[in-house]
């Protein structure tokens, strides 16, 4: 099957209705990556502008996900898609959830980021933190990318680096409660560097999840709850 | 009215989530031969909780207009009690096919088959093969609803009437029988004199199928049923064939998708005389393995 050939068909008004929505895909998806950009700028570099511009820009996140979930419905109601038309419509509408999530995700790093001081985030493992911020920035990249060119085995790839992000995330972990044991007076400021990772980890994970929805719209094999192994056969394997 | 859940229906939907790996695997290798995964029927079998048997083997079956070939050397097995829609632009060869199943073409001059028919192991073309007893095996209902011009219950008691001598008691259960196997006993049980061809087209064709299945067949073949009905009656016919299936085997020839998807268990897709795939309904509307497939359910050019 060609991948790509949403402009194939009889009715070109159908074509154009999934371009629209794959562009709309791929602007949410820019968007969200520029919010955990800043979000990290604010958490690492103590940056509050970009804190306060990652919190006063979530709504856009939303009404992204808002128009795009009616983008789809309209489709589903009025030109019954099926295959890969199907399975485009339900990649788009589960990567866009991710999305949205992924915004909130960056929203309250952006939040948490504005109430730390100075002090505690020099004395928290903020390289590490940053090192893990830079894995998840490129992870969602990459899954975007791969969502983009509805490319496999890219989306394999990217979805491994998750095994990466969650050993990075639990060093973190480890770090922060010897941490906290350590200095009991500083586990309030602590707990928000932790919530902070915990969601850098999330987002880890949700890119991941694009990346299963893009070999489930290229091969049709739902590979969510299967072992990295499984989903690189299932990417790689011969569908005919 | 077809999406009320009836018990069937979530049941199949069952058997194909529980047979997932299976069904694909087994799948891939008897596609192409017009054949559906067994896997799939073994669990299947346990969750309809009735065998499923092949009920009509196709082999190597071409047909012929005159010297135009319509049919290519097709190979394909049919299940028991199931529904398998036909489907394919114009000209594939699935009303064709369909056709084939009755011999109803030797009513015109100059059309042929060749190859086997199998229907319970006995090959339907072989020219010893009684037409009137086929006939009443595999009853047939077309596009057009075609009700013969007389009354109701003359349109149900004329076929059976060819085929067995029934007491007039009993011809009257078997023709309220039929009528309510067709969802149209309550409609015209006060008007059973009344010419058949003064009801509406949706009343009409439940009559045909009403009067196709008084016989009592084994298999039923519907060519485009609903194509001239409103959507109502549409969905009236297509509960009817989720009813029926219990105990016929139905292929259906629409070349309305949705129909084919809502409907059937299994689909088989036509294109140039071929058959180019044979899966699960599931299988074909969700990840079909050939690209003309594709094209041809998602509304690409070829």
């Amino acid at each position: 099957m060609d991948k790509m050939s949403f402009s194939h068909h009889i009715s070109q008004q159908y074509n154009e209705e999934l371009w629209g929505i794959l562009d709309n895909v791929m602007r949410m998806g820019g968007l969200v990556e520029q919010q955990l950009s800043d979000a990290l700028v604010a958490l690492v570099e103590g940056d509050n502008e970009r804190g306060e511009l990652v919190v006063t820009s979530d709504y856009k996140v939303n009404a992204f996900e808002v128009r795009l979930d009616e983008e789809c419905i309209h489709v589903l109601a009025r030109r019954q898609p099926a295959a890969s038309d199907l399975r485009l419509i339900i990649a788009v509408v589960k990567t866009i959830t991710d999305l949205e999530r992924i915004g909130d995700e960056a929203e309250r790093i952006g939040r948490m980021a504005l109430h730390l001081l100075e002090a505690d985030r020099r004395r928290s493992p903020i390289e590490a933190v940053a090192a893990l911020g830079e894995l998840v920035k490129k992870m969602l990249h990459g899954a975007l990318d791969a969502f983009a060119r509805m490319d496999t085995e890219q989306a394999v790839k990217v979805a491994q680096e998750d095994i990466k992000a969650d050993a990075q995330y639990e060093a973190i972990v480890r770090n922060l409660m010897q941490y906290m044991e350590d200095n009991p007076k500083s586990v309030s400021p602590i707990m928000d560097i932790l919530w902070s990772v915990r969601s850098l980890e999330r987002i880890g994970d949700r890119s991941r999840n694009i990346c299963e929805y893009v070999v489930y719209f290229v091969r049709g094999k739902d590979v969510r709850h299967t072992s990295f192994e499984q989903m690189a056969a299932e990417a790689t394997g011969d569908r005919r | 009215m077809a999406y009320d859940g009836s018990s069937a229906r979530g049941r199949v939907d069952l058997r194909l989530t529980g047979s997932y790996k299976r069904e694909q695997t087994v799948e891939g290798e008897c596609a192409r031969q017009g054949r559906v995964a067994e896997a799939g029927e073994s669990a299947e079998q346990a969750a309809c909780g009735s065998s499923a048997t092949t009920c009509i083997e196709v082999r190597d079956l071409s047909f012929f207009y005159g010297r135009y070939q319509a049919l290519q050397a097709i190979n394909l097995e049919l299940q028991a009690r199931r529904v398998t829609a036909f489907i394919g632009p114009s000209g594939c060869g699935k009303s064709t096919l369909l056709r084939t199943f009755n011999r109803i073409y030797e009513l015109y001059p100059g059309q042929y088959a060749t190859g086997q028919i199998l229907i319970d192991g006995n090959n339907i073309l072989d020219k010893r093969q009684d037409l009137n007893l086929l006939r009443a095996r595999v009853g047939m209902v077309f596009q057009k609803p075609t009700p013969f011009p007389m009354s109701i219950y003359d349109n149900i008691a004329f076929g059976v009437k060819l085929y067995q001598r029934l007491s007039r008691y009993d011809m009257d259960e078997r023709v309220e029988w039929a009528l309510r196997k067709a969802a149209l006993w309550e409609e015209v049980k006060d008007k059973l004199k009344q010419s058949g061809t003064l009801l509406s087209g949706g009343q009409q064709q439940r009559l045909c199928l009403a009067r196709a299945v008084a016989v009592k067949p084994e298999i039923l073949l519907l060519d485009e049923p609903a194509s001239a009905l409103d959507p109502i009656s549409t969905l009236k016919i297509e509960e009817l064939i989720e009813e029926l299936k219990g105990e016929y085997t139905i292929i259906i020839v629409t070349h309305n998708m949705q129909q084919a998807a809502r409907v059937s268990d299994y689909t088989a897709f036509m294109y140039l005389g071929k058959l180019v795939e044979f899966a699960g309904t599931d299988t074909i509307f969700t990840r079909p393995r050939e690209k003309e497939t594709e094209d041809y359910i998602t509304g690409r050019y070829g």
